[in-house]
Order: structure tokens, then C-alpha cells, then sequence
């Protein structure tokens, strides 16, 4: 039989009861909507990730001091920045350090309240070195007790520019609020003193705790290679070197560990789905003896009559692997959308859910298909 | 409806064909037995032989065998012992693609109960005669049509089954066993389902356009308009007359 004419009659089942056929598609399509959906969604959460990096850079490092050989706490020198500046391909480095003193709304709030704000004396040119945007400290202002809140800081706070806030003895003011910084979420919880302000009011002995260096993209290997000399010469070995934007690279790579989970679950669903399609194909061939009998006394092959029920439990699987590979798409648009990520769907999951539809509704038709092959033709004459 | 007593044009006149293999009979059977699993044995040694162009009719009480002898000339059964032989060929020697091949070509079947595909018009019905005969789309619509001119069905194409009568219906099953121009139709109680004056027209119309015809029934008045009556009980021939 041509292609067409196997078509055709594969189709005749599926014409003559529509809402079986309809129902026993849709465990198929229930399950490649799934899958789909879930490749769909960490595709373009992944997407997102890469985007946000992309809009981030790599260029950025952090320099902190490790420990000491007898396991005390080190810290950096204090021309660490002024000596990770000297480094050629680096653009911008600048620093922040822990300070003791803690801040509070108010002065009437009790000591052990801190809220999970740190304190921090931050160097002039932090906020170019991280690329970030909000207020910031005039070269004149950070030698006042001023404070810049970090996004966190200034929700857990509740305060806002123009605000007087009580950091270790005294009123501070607060010159106003950070934007986030996805790279240095630490400087979100941070309230941020000026680094002579902090001299002055807060006695800081200038060590700092990190240091932000900006590097060009392409050399930023060579760079982190030289900062631990750089910045302490005398002890390169008690300084830890990272590059923030690995997290999100990591991030992004981990995508897919929950994915996998979820795609067995959509695996499942369409293991189900193909049982049902097998169900359906049996009864099928049960109620149709007649016109398998029909079918041979016209002349049919035992193949062709196989076939015939192949072809129609493929076209019932065919049916909903498309619906669901349209739903699964859909679900991952809204979703995507909903959340703001590009939605992305990798051209090999349509692929893959097109080629698991075919395998289920073969392998579903087998046993049916055989059946009705080995059904002896004299059924058709007798009466029914 | 008011098909039945509608006058329908006369068929063309019966076409004249050589059968398939020689001069020999269209189908013969030699000492055939058929025994059921479970022990029935439908016929018992049984002999006949079918020239080109003859009407027989194959008569008898139910259970002599008469169903079983149908299954074998149509091939759709295979004997226990003895043998058929259909256009010249031993159907048990040959395989499954080969006895559909006999079945698509040589042998058209007419049923009871039609067997018509509901929802699927009278043309295409006809149509799916030649399905398996590896014939075009095309010239199996063209050929569908001639044939339901033959049994005078030219003004119903396009009609669904339930849109016809029961005498209709069976035309339209005439036309399909013809439709491929077997040189053996064998049609089982064709008129048993319908009303005597339809049952005249699809006789009239069986004798018109089949090759040579081997009908089954219980309708004594049926079986004597045909020429030849085979009559049959507890699986052996125990008459035949011609007339």
C-alpha cells in the first residue's frame, strides 16, 4: 500500500470513535508537555543566567585574607588596593572593611538587635569598581558620618536617604540607598562608611577586609594569578582569590540537576500514556474483527492489516506528542514571560519529544498490530 | 425509500473473460475435509468443480458445511485434507502474500450483512474493493464508478450507507466485490437480510455482472433460478442437479 492510501485507512479508527482517540492521546500529550515544559523552563532560566552574566561581566575579583600558618585570622596589608591598582589590565580596584561598630535605627533599640546589617568602610571608588549605581559618598562626604545603605540594608533598616541612623555612638546620616549588586550581594547588607569617616569616627586602622578588582574580561586569569603578591607581598599565601560571577556560572550550569528529576517524572507520564494508547488499540482490534475480516477477504496481507494498526496507534501518539509539544511550549512562554527570562526551547527537545512520541506509538501498536494480524479472516462472513 | 422500486436502467450487458490460468475450472475441490479444533468436522469429503461463467448455487440446512465450503473457495480457510485449487493454484502451497493476492484479484465476496464502511460514501466503499490490488487512487474512484453504474447505482456516488436501502446497500456490495472483475464471486446469503423485491433485484444484478457466481443459501426459490444447485448436508454433496 502507498503512504497515503496506509494513512488513510490507519486513520479510519480514529474517524469512526474521535473521542477515544482523543482521550488516549492525552496521556501522550500530558507527558511531552511535561518534558517539554520542563526542558523549556531550565533552558530559559539558564538563558537568563547567561544574560544576566553577559550584562554583568567577568571582569570582576575578590581579594580577602585567608589564615595565617598557625590558623589565626590574617588580614590585608593597607596598600593592598593602591598596590592591585598598579596591576596593568586592571581598571578599577577598590576596597571595603569590616568594622566593629554596629548600626541601629535608633538609639532606644537594644544592643543585640543588629538586624544582620554589617558595618563597613568602603574606599572612594567601590561603587565604580563594582559598576553599580545609587548614591554614593562625595569625596567630601565620606570624611562625615554618613552612611550609604546597601538595597537589603536599607528594607531591613527601614530607612532612607536623609534618615539619621545610630552607628556605634552617634548619629549617622543616611546619604541614601545602593542598588542591588548581583556580583557582591554582601554589599547589599552592608551599611557603608566612608573609609576616613571611619578613621575618624569609628576607629578603623585601615586594613581592609576585601578588595574589588575590575579587570579586563580576557586577562582576568593572568590577573588573579599575580593579586596575592601583589597585594601582600610578604604573606601571598594567606590571601584568597574569587571571581564572583563563577557562582552564577554555576548557577546556570546547575540548571539541570532538577531538570533531570523532572523529566523522568514527564518520562512517567508518557510510559502511562503509551499503556493507555495500547489499551485502547486492543479493544480496537477486538471490536473490529469484521472489518479486519473484511479487510482480508478484499485482499489484504496479514502485514498490511499490521500496518494498518501500526499506523494508527502512531497517528494517536503523533496526535498527542503535537498537542503536547504545542501545550509545553506554551507553558514555557508564560512561565518565561511571567518571570522575565528570554524563553528558549533548544531545538533537540522538539526533536527528542517528536522521536519518543513515534517510539511509544510503535511500540504501543506492536501487540495490537500482531493480534489483529493473526485473527483468522473468516470472522467477516460470519453473522455478527 | 424508495429505491428498491425505482427503475433502475439495465445494467451492460455481463462481461465475457478468460479465466486466469488456461482453460481449466475456476475452482476444484478434490476429497476436502475441514475439521475444527475441538473435533467438528464441517465437510467430509468433498468434491467439486466450478467452470468459468457458472451460477451455482450451494444449498443446505445450517450446519451441513455449506459456510465452511465458502471459506474454502474463498480462501480465506485452509482444508484439513485434500485439496483446493483456485485458478489453478493449491491453496495450501501457497503463502500468505499469495492467497491475499488470489483473494484481491480472482475471488470477490458478498456478505449478509454488506459490510459496508459507515460514513464512507458508495464510491469510496466500491472503491476500497481494489485497495489491495496495488491500483492508483485515481483509477480505482474511475473504476468504482463504472462498476456502480453496472448495478445501477449511477445516481447514488455519493450517498453514505445509512442513506441507502438494505437493497442499495447490497448493490453497492455487489459492485465492490466487482469492481476488481474477479473471476470467481462467491456471495454468502446475499438476499437474507432483505425484502423479497430487492432480493430479486441484487439476484438479477449478481447474475448480471459476476464471472462466475457461487452463491450460498437457504432460499429454495433463490437457488432455482440458478442453473446448477449443489445440495449439501452433514459436510458431503448429496445432490446436484442442472437445469
Amino acid at each position: 500500500m502507498s503512504p497515503r492510501d496506509l494513512l488513510r485507512v490507519g486513520a479510519v479508527g480514529l474517524r469512526a470513535r474521535p473521542s477515544r482517540a482523543l482521550l488516549s492521546a492525552l496521556g501522550i500529550a500530558i507527558g511531552i508537555a511535561t518534558m517539554v515544559a520542563v526542558i523549556g523552563i531550565s533552558a530559559s532560566s539558564r538563558a537568563d543566567l547567561i544574560r544576566q552574566l553577559d550584562s554583568l561581566g567577568t571582569g570582576l575579583l575578590t581579594v580577602t585574607p585567608g589564615q595565617t600558618v598557625r590558623g589565626e585570622q590574617a588580614s590585608l596589608p593597607r596598600t593592598a588596593v593602591a598596590m592591585a591598582g598598579q596591576i596593568g589590565p586592571v581598571r578599577g580596584a577598590a576596597a571595603t572593611a569590616q568594622l566593629e561598630a554596629r548600626i541601629y535605627r535608633s538609639d532606644l533599640i537594644p544592643p543585640e538587635r543588629t538586624g544582620g546589617v554589617s558595618v563597613q568602610a568602603a574606599t572612594q571608588r567601590l561603587l565604580d569598581t563594582l559598576q553599580g549605581t545609587g548614591a554614593w559618598f562625595s569625596p567630601a562626604t565620606s570624611r562625615y558620618p554618613t552612611v550609604v545603605l546597601g538595597a537589603v540594608a536599607a528594607q531591613r533598616l527601614g530607612a532612607r536617604g536623609g534618615d539619621q541612623v545610630w552607628v556605634g555612638e552617634r548619629w549617622f546620616t543616611v546619604l541614601g540607598v545602593l542598588d542591588p549588586l548581583p556580583l557582591a550581594p554582601e554589599i547589599d547588607r552592608s551599611a557603608l562608611v566612608g573609609w576616613p569617616a571611619a578613621a575618624e569616627h569609628l576607629g578603623f586602622d585601615g586594613h581592609p577586609t576585601t578588595v574589588y578588582v575590575r579587570a579586563d574580561p580576557e586577562s582576568v586569569t593572568d590577573v588573579a594569578a599575580v593579586l596575592p603578591r601583589t597585594v601582600n607581598p610578604e604573606h601571598p599565601e594567606e590571601t584568597t582569590v574569587a571571581r564572583p560571577s563563577d557562582a552564577l556560572a554555576a548557577r546556570a550550569a546547575a540548571a539541570g540537576a532538577l531538570t533531570n528529576l523532572l523529566l523522568g517524572l514527564g518520562g512517567v507520564a508518557l510510559l502511562v500514556g503509551g499503556v493507555g494508547i495500547a489499551n485502547t488499540m486492543v479493544v480496537s482490534v477486538l471490536e473490529r474483527r469484521r472489518e479486519i475480516g473484511l479487510r482480508r477477504a478484499l485482499g489484504a496481507t496479514r502485514t498490511d492489516i499490521r500496518l494498518q494498526f501500526l499506523t494508527e496507534s502512531l497517528l494517536l501518539s503523533a496526535l498527542g506528542g503535537l498537542a503536547g509539544l504545542a501545550l509545553g511550549a506554551l507553558v514555557t512562554t508564560g512561565y518565561a514571560l511571567g518571570h522575565g527570562f528570554p524563553p528558549t526551547l533548544d531545538a533537540w527537545a522538539p526533536a527528542g519529544a517528536v522521536a519518543a512520541t513515534l517510539l511509544v506509538g510503535v511500540t504501543a501498536g506492536i501487540y495490537p498490530a500482531a493480534r489483529a494480524a493473526r485473527l483468522s479472516p473468516t470472522v467477516a462472513l460470519s453473522a455478527p | 425509500m424508495s429505491g428498491t422500486v425505482h427503475p433502475d436502467p439495465a445494467p451492460p450487458p455481463r462481461p465475457r473473460r478468460l479465466p486466469a490460468l488456461g482453460d481449466g475450472p475456476v475452482a476444484e475441490l478434490a476429497g476436502v475435509t475441514k475439521t475444527y479444533p475441538g473435533g467438528v468436522e464441517a465437510l467430509r469429503g468433498v468434491d467439486l468443480r466450478i467452470e468459468a461463467d457458472e451460477a451455482v448455487a450451494v444449498v443446505g440446512p445450517s450446519g451441513s458445511g455449506k459456510s465452511t465450503l465458502l471459506h474454502l473457495l474463498g480462501t480465506l480457510d485452509l482444508p484439513s485434507s485434500g485439496t483446493v485449487r483456485i485458478a489453478g493454484h493449491d491453496v495450501a502451497r501457497l503463502p500468505d502474500r499469495r492467497l491475499a493476492a488470489l483473494r484481491a484479484t480472482t475471488i470477490g465476496f458478498v456478505f449478509q450483512h454488506f459490510h459496508l464502511t459507515p460514513g464512507t460514501s458508495a464510491l469510496d466503499n466500491v472503491a476500497d474493493g481494489l485497495l489491495y490490488a496495488k491500483t492508483p487512487p485515481d483509477e480505482r474512484r474511475r473504476r468504482a464508478a463504472l462498476a456502480l453504474e453496472r448495478v445501477g447505482l449511477a445516481h447514488r456516488l455519493g450517498h453514505r450507507p445509512h442513506q441507502l436501502s438494505g437493497g442499495e446497500q447490497q448493490r453497492v456490495a455487489v459492485a465492490r466485490a466487482v469492481v476488481g472483475e474477479p473471476a470467481l464471486l462467491l456471495a454468502d446469503e446475499p438476499t437474507g437480510n432483505l425484502d423479497s423485491a430487492s432480493g430479486a433485484e441484487v439476484l438479477r444484478v449478481l447474475s448480471a455482472v459476476a464471472a462466475t457466481l457461487v452463491i450460498i443459501t437457504h432460499d429454495a426459490d433463490l437457488a432455482a433460478v440458478l442453473p446448477r444447485r449443489v445440495r449439501m448436508r452433514d459436510g458431503r454433496i448429496v445432490e446436484e442437479e442442472t437445469s
